[in-house]
């Protein structure tokens, strides 16, 4: 990303701050009503139920001084955004690593299974690739059922391998990265089909001219072509990896994870803790794609396809 | 002198989905060894199709053909030509001496050997001190002559050229044009070489071979007067005008029965 590109992106982060904070006050305000009477505060009007039947908006309107007490309630139902960045602060960089209330250590969790999830989808992507552009069986068998797998809910596929993996012995680890790698390799072989392709007939000829056979066909002309397509497959699949793994923590009440941070919160009404782990969670995705289009630059670039990429 | 290249009633017919399409019909031709023979005619003529069949990129549905007093196939892998595309098609993660050395790599030659290879053919394209840049760094007649040097590096007898210069503009042309001439005169290569161009055609060759479309034969043969040393002015003389205008009354004779 060029130096530009920030201002375009900060703007958009700025202005989803601004609305975020906006919608705090109308969000907050029944319970920060109800909470303000109990300390003595008169809110008009005055019957909780009465507060029932108007907006958070007209109840904001009729009650301005509880603006600033929406924005520091305890359970908020939308935390503001210093509430989350307090907490993810408190969770990443006061907490040691190895603790269970340390975000760092829950993100630990998640991007190990993340990383082995999407190592196994890259190399199965890959593989069927490759079967898929040299055996006409494979593009006619495979291709459609790969589809097909991508079309099952993850939601409703997650339990039953979690479930199904965890009576045979398997735990932990493996079943989340399972997952992951179900998510990841169907853009791995969709890009990687495509890119293997991706040498015209001009250039397969080329090679016919000099009775070059087909491994030297796959080493010098269709795997170097296919890298650029590669590269923007592996950005897809390793945030589909990580929601993957997310997704894995959550139907059996892992106990760590982000996924397990997540419902957590829900369930204990710490929305804060929620949305926390879902900030982290999205930081974590943005640095995996940062950390591969950093190599994805270093590599075109030194193939002779930076201008290219 | 048996010829190099020898064609006998050959016939070819694709197999499309609107029906067959008769892309050579009856081609008789022979070219010996040196010759600088130019295929010109309108598209559709079978005159790519042809230089195919002798690279044995296409099998012909019937008739002869020999390369070297081989099959196409045999003599393909007996390295006996290079093919020069219409576009460079340099692989663009490779450096120019990299590119050249790909045949080099693919037919076994050694380290040392491809190297003293690519120096000198990247010599004889006036490529000299480019080896280690990549294809976007060069010109668009750079990289076609890039990838003549390309087809050279493994010593072929046969260089066939399917309208290598037909992207360039003009002034490009005319220069790569020379060049090629020079280039044949230094390696007495056989050429084989496809255009759509008239000037270009009789100024690069021994043989004209004029062909017509649908199906796709030969419609006029001509040998050509011109010496061998060519400057580019000799496109004034009277000599050159004259081939001119048996190759146009070819094209056009071919089109009015077609």
């Amino acid at each position: 990303m060029s130096f530009k590109g920030i201002f375009p992106a900060l703007t958009v982060v700025g202005f989803i701050l601004a609305v975020w904070t906006l919608a705090v006050i109308p969000m907050n305000a029944h319970l920060t009503a109800d909470q303000a009477q109990r300390d003595d505060m008169v809110i008009t009007p005055e019957a909780p139920r009465e507060r029932q039947e108007i907006s958070g908006l007209g109840l904001v309107f009729k009650n301005p001084a509880i603006i600033p007490l929406t924005y520091v309630q305890q359970r908020p139902r939308l935390p503001s955004p210093h509430q989350v960045a307090y907490e993810m602060y408190d969770t990443i960089f006061t907490k040691a690593p190895t603790s269970r209330r340390s975000l760092v250590y829950h993100a630990w969790v998640t991007l190990s299974a993340t990383l082995l999830g999407f190592v196994i989808g890259t190399t199965l992507g890959v593989l069927l690739a490759v079967g898929i552009v040299y055996n006409r069986t494979m593009d006619k068998s495979v291709m459609p059922w790969a589809i097909t797998s991508q079309t099952i809910p993850i939601l409703a596929l997650a339990p039953m391998v979690i479930v199904m993996l965890g009576a045979i012995g398997i735990q932990g680890l493996l079943p989340k990265s399972i997952i992951s790698a179900y998510l990841s390799f169907f853009p791995v072989v969709v890009g990687m089909v495509k890119g293997l392709r991706s040498p015209d007939g001009m250039q397969l000829d080329l090679l016919r001219t000099y009775s070059a056979n087909a491994n030297q066909g796959f080493w010098k002309l269709r795997l170097p072509a296919s890298m650029p397509y590669l590269f923007t497959s592996l950005k897809i699949g390793i945030s589909a990896a990580l929601v993957g793994a997310i997704v894995g923590e959550l139907p059996t009440g892992a106990r760590a994870g982000f996924g397990a941070r997540m419902l957590v919160g829900d369930q204990y009404g710490q929305p804060v803790v929620t949305w926390a782990a879902l900030f982290a969670a999205a930081i974590t995705a943005a640095l995996l794609v940062a950390i591969l289009s950093l190599i994805e630059r270093r590599t075109l670039s030194r193939m002779g396809m930076g201008a290219a990429a | 002198m048996s010829p190099v290249i020898s064609a006998t009633n050959l016939d070819l017919t694709f197999e499309t989905n609107d029906g067959p399409v008769h892309a050579l019909k009856d081609v008789n031709l022979e070219i010996n060894k040196g010759d600088f023979v130019s295929f010109i005619g309108p598209s559709g003529c079978g005159k790519t199709t042809f230089l195919r069949c002798i690279a044995g990129l296409e099998t012909p549905t019937s008739g002869e053909i020999s390369v070297n007093g081989m099959t196409p196939d045999e003599a393909r892998r007996a390295r006996a030509y290079g093919y020069v595309f219409q576009a460079a098609g340099l692989y663009p993660w490779r450096t120019i001496g990299g590119n050249i050395r790909l045949p080099l790599e693919i037919m076994g030659f050694s380290k040392s050997d491809q190297a003293d290879r690519v120096s000198r053919v990247l010599e004889l394209v006036d490529l000299a001190g480019f080896e280690k840049k990549f294809p976007w760094q060069l010109s668009g007649g750079m990289q076609q002559r890039a990838s003549i040097a390309r087809a050279l590096a493994f010593d072929a007898d046969i260089l066939l050229m399917d309208e290598p210069f037909g992207a360039l503009d003009e002034i490009v042309r005319d220069h790569l044009n020379e060049q090629l001439l020079q280039l044949w005169a230094r390696t007495e290569k056989t050429i084989g070489f496809v255009t759509h161009s008239i000037p270009e055609a009789v100024y690069l060759s021994t043989k004209i071979v004029v062909m017509s479309p649908r199906p796709g034969r030969i419609s006029d043969v001509i040998d050509s007067p011109l010496p061998k040393e060519r400057p580019l002015d000799i496109r004034d003389s009277p000599e050159f005008i004259e081939i001119a205008h048996r190759v146009r009354d070819g094209l056009r004779a071919g089109h009015s029965d077609g």
